[in-house]
């Protein structure tokens, strides 16, 4: 009897025992796994693509330059904008940024390179881990008490202390893990150089990890942007500029962010629940605004890190 | 540069011309105890070899030429390592110096992920190197016999490289710095014949500038770039596995008149 399948000698095989058969269970299998990863890919796909195309429906209608250089308008108002709260954004998450990514990448250095296993390693470690699923409005409220209640007013550092606090756990993560993914080999070629323990992660383990950590600010950024809830006991709402004029434009602007602080975020939020159609419609726009915003600034990043490792 | 590691030589001024002198009585990692009883003398300018089987503790004598081991936990020293006379684990002594003066080029070849020029100049800048940087790390890259191949491309990623010019960007940035010693831990392994003959080569050139201490598995490469050439072997018999120096002389000695049986089975290839 001829043997058939796979124990046939060599000379056996003919060239139809190697065609695709649908027949046969394996192939049915196969196709049919491959259309329900696709199927399931899509629909994870649908809703956040839904959300964008709504956003650029509804808030790409009233886009222009209006939006970004005019104050929000009054109830009943018609026209009107959001420039006071892009500018608001942009110092409340800055400010957030400069605290959370010094402590942050520092904090990750040593959890990955001085002590991975020490006590205060494995304390930080699960602190940050805890913090990661901090609801952001705890976040709001310990700032509220720590700033606000002292400083005596809501201010653009309280609500950027509320949102670094969100910012450092995913910064201190991403950070580690991108600094332990640089090779062995190459903090080895540095000690083997003669490089101090300082010279090695500043020269070596930073600029190789760059990518990995920038990726990880950038999603904290992208968070914290969008955050309302820790804003609203903190940096609050204002309906007028940041000083503006030029001579003594610095004293005075760090004058105003003493005082409540626009954000889109915070707009979004008022204008959503407004009775009146001009300001939902703002609504919409500010949050297009904000999805761009966060979008340029990803970009930006990606850019600027490729570049990083190619010098 | 003489100033690095403290004051001028003044103890045992090069005896016979002999640069580094190891003296490895025991070497611990943790309880285990890797390495006992070796003791190889380096001379200056010459080509020294450490063949041997796998586990051995070639690559641990070699890396405690520059502290290396230091990054190893438990690692513990009984014996000492001179190099022109002056004790490198001696308490006063910073390994971070020490490695200024002993460059090393790993089994893998691991440039950083920057452009080969900065990997070059990598060492120079950690010595804060005020002169000519691009001229220094043009000769360093026409010493690693690599600049016409990388002349046009300076900027761009040392990764991008094949795995041979990879590891002759490694001895350049090594020797960019011109230290006094160049360990090379089994350089060739990862790599093809043609690239392996090509660094083989070099050597003989850097032998010219540098004294070369190699650690090889490849006992045909240590009878063709060596001078020196030391067969460690592994003691087994306590229950352990300690690597310990059989034999240390002229490689020409070494492969065609062995004096220990040990010796004489390995290079006969009687065993592993």
């Amino acid at each position: 009897m001829k043997p058939r399948g796979p124990f046939a000698t060599a000379d056996q095989i003919n060239l139809l025992e190697l065609e695709r058969s649908l027949r046969q269970p394996r192939t049915l299998l196969n196709a049919a796994l491959t259309g329900l990863t696709t199927v399931l890919t899509l629909a994870a796909l649908f809703p956040l693509f839904s959300v964008l195309y709504l956003l650029a429906l509804r808030g790409g209608k009233q886009l222009g330059l209006g939006l970004l250089t005019q104050l929000p308008p009054a109830a009943m108002m018609t026209g009107g904008g959001f420039g006071n709260a892009i500018v608001g954004t942009l110092a409340i998450v800055g400010i957030a940024a400069m605290i959370s990514v010094p402590f942050g990448i520092l904090a990750a250095v040593y959890l990955a390179e001085f002590g991975p296993t020490t006590r205060t390693a494995l304390v930080v470690r699960f602190a940050a881990k805890v913090l990661t699923g901090l609801p952001s409005i705890l976040a709001g409220v310990f700032a509220f008490a720590t700033v606000v209640m002292t400083t005596g007013g809501f201010s653009a550092p309280a609500g950027g202390i509320a949102l670094a606090l969100l910012m450092l756990p995913t910064i201190i993560l991403t950070a580690e893990e991108a600094i332990k993914m640089v090779p062995a080999k190459m903090r080895e070629a540095a000690i083997g150089m003669g490089a101090t323990p300082t010279q090695v992660v500043w020269r070596v383990l930073l600029p190789t990890a760059s990518p990995g950590i920038l990726t990880g600010v950038m999603l904290a950024v992208a968070r914290a942007a969008g955050e309302t809830a820790p804003l609203l006991f903190t940096a609050v709402f204002s309906e007028f500029w940041m000083s503006r004029s030029f001579p003594e434009f610095l004293p005075k602007a760090f004058a105003d962010l003493m005082k409540p602080t626009p954000s889109l975020a915070v707009l979004i939020y008022n204008f959503s629940s407004s009775p009146f159609d001009n300001q939902i419609e703002l609504a919409w726009a500010a949050a297009l605004v904000l999805v761009v915003l966060v979008l340029v600034a990803n970009l930006a990043g990606q850019a600027l890190s490729r570049r990083a490792v190619r010098l | 540069m003489s100033s690095n590691i403290g004051p001028a030589p003044k103890a045992q001024p090069a005896a016979n011309g002999v640069l580094i002198d190891c003296r490895i009585n025991e070497l611990y990692y943790g309880a285990f105890k890797a390495v006992r009883d070796t003791h190889i003398p380096i001379k200056r300018g010459s080509i020294t070899a450490f063949i041997g089987p796998s586990g051995c503790g070639k690559s641990s004598v070699l890396r405690c030429l520059n502290r290396m081991n230091d990054l190893v936990r438990g690692f513990k020293l009984r014996g000492h390592v001179h190099l022109r006379g002056q004790d490198i684990y001696a308490p006063k002594v910073d390994p971070v110096r020490v490695r200024r003066r002993i460059g090393m080029v790993f089994q893998q070849p691991n440039p950083f992920a920057m452009s080969i020029f900065n990997n070059v100049a990598f060492g120079l800048r950690l010595n804060r190197y005020k002169g000519n940087l691009e001229q220094k790390v043009e000769h360093a890259l026409r010493g690693a016999a690599l600049w016409d191949e990388v002349k046009d491309k300076l900027k761009s990623n040392g990764l991008s490289l094949s795995g041979g010019q990879q590891q002759r960007l490694c001895i350049a940035r090594a020797i960019a710095t011109e230290p006094d010693v160049l360990l090379m831990d089994e350089p060739c392994s990862a790599l093809d014949p043609i690239a392996t003959r090509r660094i083989e080569e070099l050597m003989q050139e850097l032998k010219k500038r540098f004294t070369i201490a190699i650690v090889t598995h490849n006992l045909q490469q240590a009878k063709r770039v060596a001078d020196m050439t030391g067969f460690l072997y592994v003691d087994t018999s306590g229950g352990g596995r300690t690597g310990y120096l059989v034999e240390y002389g002229p490689t020409a000695a070494i492969f065609d008149d062995p004096k220990e049986t040990h010796t004489q089975d390995y290079i006969r290839g009687e065993f592993s």
